[in-house]
């Protein structure tokens, strides 16, 4: 009988849900402009940051690398057929490189990079919350959040184009292996058409797009971690929600990222 | 308040926390002189660990003042603040060492951190506290291969690595078993005795309160109910200290068969 939906239950849930909602929107806007604040500010964490790259970078680069060739691969077996069948064959490596350039390789990499850093971070984080060893920093005179959360999120901010110019990279390559399956194409041909049709207004904005896109996973999954609470329960919930939170916003500022590119460089001339 | 003779190290003045409408302290008022041990003693959720939290701006408490070596501490900015906290120790329950970080790296944090020190004084220190642990072999491990007790002591050599005049200890002796328990109350009264530290330790632990108390107090609903000697309030006719206690002797007599 308890389980039965009832207009007042579905509007008590609905309500506690957009207040959730909101107050998550409204901590993560804080925690980015506290970011902001502290970024600038001594001791510049460097060495963490350092550290952070290289950990962050080379626990996904073979996710990343994987994925990114499958996608080219699929994508190239994809367009094929359709291509043939509008006679614009010549224009497969074209077509491949400017989905994988402007769009697939940036988008397709920043959702794997929230999968696996947001959801550590946000666990890493979570953990040391609810063992209290961000307590324990913060009373020897150490502010967590500039050790912790801001080397990271700089961290994430700064390693994922890197990863996603490799990923771009592969990602062709995956691509060519498909185009050459079927049709007899050398590399530096294929290389070349790719060059051709891939226009500076594709390239840049693509890549600097995944600056945001780092900040995001990030942000979210140190926000996430670090206010958590509720022991191990929470820690699990943080990890979860980093994921799920982080690749959602990737969406969503993708969306407005791509209206941005295209009014500052319109592919049509 | 009598710092200026050396005598009132920390001074509580009505200090009150509610969360969410439910009142954790309500009006704690005490003092602390120097090189005292003082036992914040009382039953589990009495707001004994908020107590200590807020005493060190882990918490923000609702109302009152917290005066800490003279110092304002609840109006302090966070410079001031965290310059005050380099001169206080903190054992939390859990003893909350830095998972990522080796025994070594987690007693060098602090010092590293906050003081300008050569590496032969690190070295230096790293060493004696650990040996004042007993647990000089354990300087390369990680906390994940520590036992719950040794986890204990390199907390406390943390806590005392950069030579505090306060320590405040969360429930140092929980989850521990009774000899070992024992062990950590003893090492705290020996380094206290050594050090010539003032301590506030937050317990419901009547073995180890026994052990380390110049004088305790009893939380109760938040409030102060009592304040003396542990022997003064373990034989006290007063009927809610005697409720309050004899169920706490059954609870350390049953851990200790």
């Amino acid at each position: 009988m308890n389980n039965i939906l009832t207009p007042g239950k579905l509007f008590s849930t609905t309500e506690k849900r957009l207040t959730e909602f909101f107050s998550m929107i409204g901590g993560l806007s804080n925690f980015s402009i506290r970011f902001l604040k502290e970024v600038f500010l001594p001791p510049y964490e460097i060495e963490q940051i350092r550290k952070h790259m290289i950990e962050l970078g080379m626990k996904t680069l073979p996710i990343v690398g994987v994925t990114g060739f499958i996608i080219g691969l699929v994508i190239a077996m994809q367009l094929s057929p359709v291509l043939k069948r509008f006679g614009a064959e010549a224009f497969l490596p074209g077509s491949v490189g400017i989905s994988i350039v402007r769009e697939l390789g940036p988008v397709i990499c920043a959702l794997i990079f929230a999968g696996r850093v947001s959801s550590g971070i946000g666990a890493e984080l979570g953990s040391m919350r609810v063992t209290e060893q961000i307590d324990a920093m913060e009373v020897s005179g150490v502010n967590p959040f500039r050790y912790l959360v801001v080397t990271r999120i700089f961290a994430t901010t700064f390693i994922l184009p890197i990863l996603t110019v490799y990923v771009i990279f592969i990602s062709l390559i995956g691509a060519y292996i498909a185009v050459v399956l079927v049709q007899n194409m050398t590399w530096a041909y294929y290389l070349d058409r790719v060059i051709f049709a891939v226009e500076f207004g594709d390239a840049i904005p693509g890549v600097s797009k995944t600056f945001v896109f780092g900040f995001i996973v990030g942000l979210v999954g140190s926000y996430k971690g670090y206010t958590a609470e509720n022991g191990t329960e929470g820690v699990g919930k943080a990890s979860t929600s980093a994921v799920v939170v982080s690749s959602l916003l990737i969406l969503i500022f993708d969306m407005v990222l791509v209206k941005l590119t295209l009014w500052i460089w319109p592919t049509v001339k | 308040m009598d710092l200026a003779n050396g005598e009132v190290m920390v001074e509580i003045k009505d200090l009150y926390k509610s969360f969410n409408g439910n009142t954790v302290l309500d009006g704690v008022s005490f003092n602390v002189t120097e090189a005292e041990n003082m036992i914040v003693f009382g039953r589990s959720g009495t707001g004994k660990s908020v107590l200590l939290k807020c005493m060190i701006r882990l918490m923000e408490p609702d109302a009152g003042s917290v005066f800490i070596q003279g110092k304002d501490v609840l109006k302090l900015d966070l410079k001031e603040l965290n310059d005050l906290r380099k001169d206080i120790g903190f054992l939390f329950q859990g003893a909350a060492l830095y998972d990522s970080m080796s025994v070594r790296e987690n007693l060098e944090f602090p010092l590293i951190r906050n003081f300008d020190l050569d590496r032969k004084e690190i070295d230096e220190r790293v060493h004696f506290v650990l040996e004042a642990v007993s647990l000089l072999e354990a300087i390369d491990k990680m906390p994940s291969e520590l036992s719950g007790g040794m986890k204990k002591r390199i907390g406390l050599a943390r806590s005392i690595i950069t030579k505090p005049k306060l320590m405040l200890y969360d429930e140092p002796t929980t989850g521990l078993d009774p000899i070992t328990s024992k062990e950590i109350s003893a090492l705290i009264t020996d380094l206290q005795h050594a050090l010539k530290m003032t301590s506030i330790v937050v317990t419901h632990d009547l073995l180890c309160a026994k052990i380390i108390a110049d004088r305790a107090i009893i939380l109760d609903g938040g409030k102060i109910v009592k304040e003396g000697s542990i022997n003064d309030l373990t034989t006290s006719n007063d009927p809610l200290l005697k409720n309050f206690f004899s169920d706490e002797i059954i609870e350390t007599n049953g851990s200790l068969k």
